[in-house]
This record gives structure tokens, sequence and C-alpha cells, in this order.
């Protein structure tokens, strides 16, 4: 008898989680567009916008949550500056649907967002220019985050900065855009970053399948890079990836060029959490600089760590778990969250080293066995 | 000077063998190793075939017998000799013991050998072609000298067979391992080397969970996936259980013959077990080589070393 699955490549073949992980992102694309669109308003199965938002909000976080399993996880390097990568894509996306206002903002302008004219800039800024291009602004989705990554990665992987010392200077890195992007000067919009985006590619944002299409799209969008960190992981190149994690000299004395494969790895990573940043924005409709706060970095981290690293899938749960637990608390206890976070956290550490896919990887270690 | 290298015939010297390689030379060919060639990917047999290129490519030209020349290396520290004067040659598929009182200088002439340490005087040399001064460790270990440290470090959370997988002599490129496949070549070199440090029925297991001797083995596995032509090995039976022993002295035995083989121990039953020559470190120079007995007999060895162990 021949199973569909043996149709499947080698490295997803025995992928049981992928399985269930691309199963449950086909089902949502699938009834999530039928519940809103189809399924009338007055039906008490219907979606309203708000829990569609949500859900595409959670698919962005989760592929953000990937993106840090990838480098954390898998290359240990616990990076405290992700969130940096997701709002630099934000913001290029955000660049684009500025550019897509025209005439339709409050002053007017042709070319220049409205905060260009209040702050009586006469000309558009050089880094601005080509933004009106969708394929433009989606190739500097990719290269803004994936260059800063690149620069960032080779000084300190080349001078062999490891540990809690990498952890802080990335810190300090998506601190030092924080306060950059603050700056009116800056050409970002200062404080208020972009909004009242009015639509994208000629759709207009507002419109249910503009926002359904989107949610498509990043359910797609995380499946495709779920495919992809899952092909990496299991070539050659991942199991280098992880022997780096246990051994870095152990690695660097085979022959392995060690910083090589921790840079790559690193701007891989960066390149998805902006990917993750871009289809954020328009479905939230606004960016802002406090997406840089070393708080939002922390934050992915802690969804990895409850999720269970080292495992890509459990990033993804880890995400939604506590993304959907957030929405809940904000709204039913707002001043308990961050207790409850933290508490959360301090117990996974605790208790369950492997997060909540730890749970699940000793059940079935327990079924082999038996 | 102390060494009693006995009445055998020394080698000749490779200093007289080639005086046509400069330093210059060796130093542009180093250069040229580093940045022009991308290592290949091809299987390990080929790897140090004697066609082209440089002694590191070309691996060790032997044909005198002679794989390690050692002499008159010097290397202290702070004013204390770690390295005295050392003279000491090794023989194509040998299996050479070194033992000697801690601080005798044994890690040090291992060190030296594998580029960690630079002496201030002498020379070092791998076969007769291959300065082993003039290269840094990674190339050293690509031209065949694979060193084992005392405390086993091998990947925990890998398989056994992952751990020859990655040390497995081949591409080192991010690029090109995203795709590499096992060629039937290489995934038959893994089987037989695992069936040498018997670990062919622990293939799939996570190296974390074997024992400690066969972690030791394992990571002489690993040294073997790079075909090396000496192996080093430091204190291999530390801390094994007497069968582990036992086995780890046939290990040593069988790959003694195609490779060269100095081992450095402390357990005198187990360089009595394996030994065929004796070599006695003290105080950074050799004080006295010959058979396990010949040494033991030895008045001075008895004095300074075997007197004041049990």
């Amino acid at each position: 008898m021949t199973s569909p699955l043996s149709l499947l490549p080698p490295w997803l073949r025995t992928d049981r989680a992928g399985h269930i992980l691309l199963a449950v992102l086909l089902v949502t694309s699938i009834v999530v567009p039928v519940l809103h669109l189809v399924v009338p308003a007055s039906s008490p199965l219907h979606l309203s916008s708000y829990v569609v938002t949500l859900i595409g909000k959670y698919l962005c976080y989760a592929l953000l949550a990937l993106a840090v399993d990838l480098v954390w996880g898998y290359c240990g390097i616990l990076s405290l500056g992700h969130a940096a990568f997701f709002a630099l894509g934000g913001y290029a996306m955000g660049m684009y649907l500025m550019r897509q206002i025209g005439t339709r903002g409050v002053y007017g302008d042709p070319v220049l967002p409205d905060f260009m004219v209040f702050l009586n800039w006469k000309e558009l800024p050089w880094f601005w220019h080509g933004f009106d291009m969708f394929w433009f602004a989606m190739l500097m989705v990719m290269v803004a985050p994936g260059l800063l990554a690149l620069v960032f990665g080779w000084l300190a992987f080349r001078s062999r900065v490891t540990g809690v010392y990498l952890s802080i200077i990335t810190q300090a890195m998506t601190y030092a855009l924080m306060l950059a992007f603050f700056r009116n000067d800056t050409g970002f919009g200062g404080n208020n970053g972009f909004t009242d985006f009015k639509d994208i590619l000629g759709f207009s944002l507002q419109r249910p399948t503009t926002r359904i299409t989107l949610l498509v799209i990043s359910a797609v969008m995380l499946g495709i890079a779920y495919l992809l960190c899952r092909w990496i992981v299991s070539s050659r190149t991942g199991r280098v990836v992880r022997a780096i994690r246990d051994a870095e000299s152990r690695t660097r004395f085979i022959g392995y060029r060690v910083e090589s494969y921790k840079l790559w790895v690193f701007v891989f990573s960066a390149v998805l959490a902006g990917i993750a940043g871009a289809l954020y924005v328009p479905q939230i409709g606004i960016i802002n600089p406090s997406e840089f706060s070393p708080i939002n970095s922390i934050e992915v981290v802690i969804w990895v760590a409850i999720g269970g690293r080292g495992t890509l899938y459990g990033a993804i749960a880890g995400a939604v778990l506590v993304n959907y637990a957030k929405t809940w608390f904000t709204t039913a206890l707002p001043s308990a969250w961050l207790y409850l976070l933290g508490m959360m956290f301090v117990l996974t550490t605790l208790l369950l080293p492997n997060g909540v896919a730890g749970i699940l990887g000793t059940r079935r270690a327990q079924e082999r066995t038996a | 000077m102390m060494q009693t290298p006995g009445s055998r015939n020394l080698p000749p010297r490779p200093e007289r063998l080639l005086p046509e390689v400069t330093p210059a030379q060796q130093a542009a060919e180093a250069l040229k190793r580093l940045t022009g060639r991308a290592r290949s990917s091809e299987p390990p047999s080929r790897i140090g075939s004697r066609l082209t290129g440089s002694p590191v490519e070309m691996g060790p030209d032997d044909s005198r017998g002679v794989i390690l020349y050692l002499e008159d290396l010097t290397v202290s520290f702070d004013g204390f000799r770690a390295l005295n004067a050392l003279t000491l040659y090794v023989e194509t598929g040998e299996l050479r013991c070194i033992i000697g009182p801690n601080g005798a200088g044994k890690t040090t002439m291992m060190d030296v050998i594998t580029g960690k340490t630079r002496p201030d005087k002498g020379s070092a040399w791998f076969g007769q072609t291959l300065d082993l001064l003039a290269h840094n460790e990674p190339e050293i270990a690509q031209a065949g000298i694979g060193r084992k440290f005392q405390k086993p470090t091998v990947f925990e959370k890998h398989t056994a067979f992952e751990n020859l997988e990655l040390a497995l002599a081949g591409s080192r490129s991010v690029w090109v391992n995203l795709t590499a496949k096992l060629s039937d070549e290489q995934r038959d070199r893994i089987s037989q080397v695992l069936a040498m440090i018997g670990l062919a029925g622990s293939a799939d297991v996570p190296a974390g969970v074997l024992s400690h001797g066969q972690k030791q083995w394992l990571e002489i596995g690993m040294l073997l996936m790079q075909s090396p032509r000496l192996l080093l090995v430091d204190e291999p039976v530390a801390g094994m259980t007497p069968q582990e022993v036992e086995r780890t002295a046939e290990l040593l035995v069988s790959l003694s013959g195609d490779h060269s083989v100095i081992v450095v121990e402390h357990d005198m039953e187990f360089v009595r077990k394996i030994a065929r020559r004796v070599t006695v470190l003290h105080q950074g120079s050799v004080l006295a080589e010959g058979t396990m007995d010949e040494v033991q007999a030895n008045e001075k060895v008895v004095e300074v070393y075997l007197g004041e162990a049990p």
C-alpha cells in the first residue's frame, strides 16, 4: 500500500507535527474566508472583521516566532532584537502604503505623505524613492532587514561575540533603531509612524475581500516559511548548525566556518521576520517606532520558549497560544497580563524546559519505547 | 643532550632533502590555498591524492618510512621550558606510546605538532615535505594529522552516524551542504568506521546516551573520517572500564599499520598492552626510548618516573 506521504520528499515525510500544521493552515485559509464572506452577519457562525484581523495578526506573529526559533532553537543565537527586523519589514510596507494614499491625504499633496507636508519638507527624501512601486517595496521588505542582519551579524560573529553579550547588543540595536525612528528628522513619520492607509495594489484595505486575501497570504507565507525552515534544518547544513549550537569550537575544529553558518542563518531569519512585519502592517493599519521597543523582541523569545524551541512548530504554537491569551486577558484583566506572561515564562522554564512541544515530544518518545 | 635513541639509524633530515622549498614558497602556497581554492566535495579517498598542489593538499611524503620528524624543539612559557631540545622520530604505521610524569611536555609536544603552539626553536616536519611550523591548525588537520583530546567532545544530540557524517572529509560550505547527499561510497565509509569502532549497532542512537568509552571511540571514529595519516591520541583510556580498555587497545592496534598512531597515556598496564616502542619524556626532552621492557629496565627512567609510581 502506498500512502500519500510517500510522495513527499524524505525530509517532510516523517514530520508529523508539520503535516498537522500545514493542514491547520489549509483549513484556516478555507474556513475563515467562508465564515467571513459567505456566512451572513446575522448568523452566530459569522466571523467579524475584528476576529479575522486578529487571526491574521497571529499568523504574522507566528512567522516572526518561527524566524526566532531558527536562530535561537537551532543555532543557539539568542537574538533579542528580532522585532527590529519585523519593524523594518513593516516600515518598508508602510512606505509603499503611504505613497499609495496620493492626493487622498489631509493635505492632498500628490507625492509627499502628510507628515512631510506638516514638517514643511519640499521634496521626497532620497530613500523614499521607488516605494511607489509595489515590487520595489516588496524587495525592500526583504533587503532592508536582510542587509542589517548581514552587517550586524558579520561584525558580531566575526568577532566571536556569543551568548549573553550577543543578546545584549541585539537589544541595543533595536533600541537604537527605536530612538532613530522616533525622530521626525529621520523621515519615517517620527512618533506617529504611518497610518491612515487607503489601499494596496488598488484594493481598498477596508474591503472584506482584501482583508481575507491578506490573511490567506499570511497563512501561505507561514506555510512556505515553515517548509523552507524544515528543509534547512533537515539538510547537512542544518546538522552543522545544530552542532554549532551544541559545541561551537568543536565544529570549528572539524573545519566548518562557524561564522558563515551563523551569519546566513541569521540573515535568512531576519528576512523572514521582515516578511512577517510587511504582512502585519496592512492588516493592522499602523506602524510606529514602538514596534522597535526592546520588550517586543523579548516577548517573541517568550513565545518561542513557551511553545518549545528547536522544533519550529512549537514556536508557531507558542506565538498563537500566548497571543490568544494576551487578547483575552488584556480585555478581561488588563493589569494582570504582564504578571501572567512573566509567570508563564518562569513556569515553563522551570517545569517545561522544552515548552508545550516538549510535552508532546516526551509522550511520543514514551509511546516509542513502550 | 639526554636523549638515548639507541643504535637506530637516524633518518636523513628533511631540510637537506628539499633545499629548494623556501619559506616564501611555502607561504605563497598556503596563501593560494586559503584564497583560491574551494574545498571540493570529492570522496575521502581522493582527498590527499598525490597528483597536484601544495604539501597540505598532497599530504605527507613518507617515502623514507618516517612520518614525523621533531628536531631540537624548545618551547618556553615564562622561563619554564616545557620542551627542551626535544628530538623524536615516528615511523610510518607505527604505534608509539609516549609516557612521562606530569609536566614532562607531552601535551606541549602535541600542541606543537598540531600547530596550536609555536616553538621557540627547532623544526617539525610531517613526512619530508610538509613543514608543520609553517602551517596553521586547520591546514595541519587537513594535511592529515588528527588529534583526539582527553575529554570526549562529540555532538551529544546528533546520532553516532551524524557525528561521523559531520566529520566526513568533504565540503564545508553552507550552500553546498544545503543540498548535499551522502554518496553510496560515503555511506559505506561511515558504516565501515562504525563497525571499526564497535558502534555499528548504535548508529542511530544520540551520542549523548553512549557510554564514556563509546564516546571516546566515536571521537576516534570522527578522526578516522578525515582519513588522517597520523593520529594523536591523548589519554584514551582515562575513566574507562576494564572491558572498554581492552577494546580500546584492540582498536588502536588495529589502526596502526594503516595509520601512524601516537598515544599519550598514564596507564602503564595499557601501555604495556599496546606498545611496541615507548618514548619516555622528562623535563621536555626524551629520556629513553625502546620496548617497554627496555624502558622499564632503564635506571634513569626508574629513578624519575617508574620509581615514584606504584
